[in-house]
């Protein structure tokens, strides 16, 4: 293997077979200069007005929402959050589903779409990883307090309490609390190891200071050596395997938390999958909420293309429809089942005094992205936007359709109640959408929003053979061109 | 005159492009030297066979965390839900036959064992956190993060000749050829 460099095969004999033209990830020919300069431009100047415009609401809307709301219920007690009933917990369980699913987009980009071999993904990833960090941290918030005593949420770690008495191991609740913990630790390694020769360009700009010293000890000193660079890309790799089936495991056991229990409505097999895909669904549509912005407040269109917010939509698309089948087919195995349970779960989703909810869902996240089997629409970047919103929207009122409205018609007429959350519940939700904006914003000014090294290993001299193109007549050469010039012409 | 010793650490060159920087490594791969590094912006593929590198062996490590990892959470459940205090919910077994209720968290522990060992497994093989280091006192080797590509050859390799050495890089086309010294 170790020296075996001069004996690749010959690609150049036989029939050749045409190849569609590689649409560009980084457009205008930009240097890597030009890419290391932009990107680490957005941290090292004054950041734009628009940037304090968005952050300070942002932060004060966190301040209130989460800090106050939460201070508030700590030191008065769960009733201000209206834990009278079993149904009033749908709220807080709602919004820790919402936003454990936005956070599965960025895993999926960084992880699935590494081993897929999908390049394009090099200039979103990074921001998609900070994505999912960031919506992991505001949807813990909702079950570590919905607890009740705050102070003992380490209940929930596997240490015995005063009787003696080990967690459940066999509860999905207690799966949860592993799932959730392991996706949070293995993202936060994953972004940092990825950032770590992001950091290292920043430091090496830095003027000596504080600055330097800081970026220094987050860059761990890194150099570049390709004795380095051979380990790292192989623990990336790891990595990426490792996320792999833990974004699938980790929505899968949080649908479990509702498929293991015997309520009509929850108690499915389609749950797990159904949950996978609508999680991606949600995470793709925050990934271009917030990055079509992004991108162009700081002028990064060179590096995020039409072509990467095509793909995207795409992928919307997708798994849309396959959150559509699940809706459909979940109806259908409610009616195939002949339990009355079941077929009155539905029906009371569907024609029930939530109505409402189920319409917004199907509207939001079925029909509003159909509208990207359509090119133009796919390029208009305001349709892009306001489907990206609906789809948060949908999404969120996904869960609220399935959490509120089943645990509101229960087996016992006592729990049946109509549901509305307390005031301090909205308020903490709004907190919420605050703070991650905040987070992101704040990533957005202290850390490279795009992977520099990855984003220059796209460009094509970035192939160590690059030069050898004129000797091989195998691709990129004009002979191939006008070869696959012909075959179109002869299929048309 | 400066009155601290120094100590050469090696020779620095900088090469046009990665292509160059490929060809590069190959000979001074079949030059023999052993104590080298070719610095770039980003990870060139192929270049560890240029090098003459072998595969990382980061895998096995992370193959013998991953197993510690399930082992530990099938001893975790087994050990609290079935000998220490079995308790009954919702008429599941409290034995041997309650397996498949661990599964979820004997695999949410294989790859949360795995993840560290992947982060401190690589740490100690490429020998980081290093904050400083003698190359770091080049004046051209800031671009080793931007877009210039280096050779570094060390002093401590046996091959290596103030003159030879130095002549080697300039042949293989080697620019802004620079010693590098650490402070002694």
């Amino acid at each position: 293997m170790a020296s075996s460099t001069e004996h690749a095969p010959h690609t150049d004999t036989g029939i050749k077979l045409p190849v569609l033209k590689r649409e560009k990830l980084i457009l205008n020919e930009r240097s890597y200069h030009w890419i290391t300069d932009r990107i680490c431009g957005i941290i090292e100047n004054r950041q734009p007005f628009l940037w304090w415009l968005l952050f300070i609401p942002c932060s004060l809307i966190a301040l209130i929402g989460v800090g106050g709301g939460l201070s508030y219920l700590v030191s008065t007690g769960v009733g201000v959050w209206g834990m009278s009933n079993r149904v009033f917990w749908g709220w807080d369980i709602t919004n820790f589903v919402f936003w454990i699913g936005i956070g599965h987009a960025g895993t999926l980009i960084s992880a699935v779409l590494f081993l897929t071999r999908q390049n394009w993904r090099t200039s979103i990833n990074r921001a998609a990883e900070a994505m999912t960090i960031f919506a992991v941290i505001c949807a813990g918030i909702f079950p570590a307090f919905h607890v009740g005593r705050v102070w003992f949420a380490w209940f929930l770690a596997p240490i015995p309490n005063a009787n003696a008495i080990w967690q459940n191991f066999k509860s999905p609740l207690l799966w949860d609390v592993f799932a959730v913990s392991t996706y949070f630790t293995i993202s936060l390694i994953f972004w940092f190891l990825g950032m770590v020769p992001d950091l290292a360009t920043i430091r090496d700009r830095c003027k000596p200071g504080l600055r330097k010293v800081l970026y220094g000890i987050f860059a761990l000193g890194w150099r570049g050596g390709n004795r380095q660079w051979s380990h790292y890309e192989m623990a990336y790799l790891l990595l990426a395997a490792l996320s792999t089936p833990l974004v699938l495991s980790v929505h899968s056991v949080v649908s479990f938390d509702f498929a293991t229990s015997v309520v009509p409505g929850w108690h499915t097999t389609i749950f797990p999958p159904y949950f996978v895909a609508g999680a991606i669904f949600g995470g793709f549509a925050m990934v271009l909420t917030i990055m079509v912005p992004a991108r162009f407040i700081y002028g990064l269109q060179d590096l995020i293309t039409m072509k990467h917010i095509d793909n995207m939509a795409k992928i919307i698309l997708l798994t849309g429809t396959i959150v559509g089948y699940a809706y459909l087919m979940e109806l259908f195995v409610a009616f195939y089942s002949g339990a009355i349970y079941e077929i009155d779960a539905f029906k009371f989703r569907i024609a029930g005094p939530y109505w409402w909810a189920y319409a917004a869902m199907m509207s939001l996240n079925v029909l509003s992205p159909q509208v990207f089997w359509f090119k133009a629409c796919r390029e208009n970047l305001w349709v892009v936007m306001i489907v990206a919103m609906c789809v948060n929207v949908g999404m969120w009122f996904e869960r609220f359709v399935i959490i509120v409205t089943t645990l509101a018609r229960m087996f016992l007429p006592g729990d049946w109640k109509t549901y509305s959350p307390s005031y301090v519940e909205m308020m903490t939700f709004v907190g919420t959408i605050g703070l991650f904006l905040t987070l992101f914003l704040l990533f957005l000014r202290f850390l490279p929003c795009i992977n520099i090294a990855e984003v220059k290993w796209t460009k094509l001299e970035s192939d160590p053979h690059f030069d050898d193109n004129e000797s091989h007549p195998d691709h990129g050469t004009e002979e191939i061109a006008s070869y696959q010039k012909e075959f179109v012409e002869s299929k048309s | 005159m400066s009155t601290t010793r120094k100590r050469v650490y090696g020779y620095l060159a900088e090469f046009k492009s990665a292509s160059a920087l490929y060809k590069a490594a190959e000979k001074v791969r079949d030059a023999g030297f052993r104590k080298w590094d070719c610095y770039t912006p980003y990870p060139v593929h192929g270049l560890d066979a240029a090098m003459g590198m072998k595969r990382s062996i980061l895998p096995w490590f992370v193959f013998f965390g991953g197993v510690t990892g399930c082992a530990t959470a099938f001893a975790l459940a087994y050990s609290t839900q079935v000998l220490i205090y079995p308790t009954v919910v919702q008429a599941k077994p409290t034995n041997i036959f309650t397996i498949p209720a661990f599964f979820p968290i004997m695999f949410e522990l294989t790859i949360l064992f795995s993840g560290f060992t992947v982060l401190f497994g690589l740490l100690g093989l490429i020998q980081l956190p290093r904050l400083n280091h003698p190359l770091f006192a080049s004046k051209q080797f800031h671009r080793a993060t931007d877009d210039g590509f280096f050779i570094a050859i060390e002093a401590r390799d046996a091959k290596f000749g103030p003159d030879s050495t130095r002549n080697l890089l300039a042949e293989i086309g080697g620019e802004n050829i620079e010693l590098v010294e650490e402070e002694d």
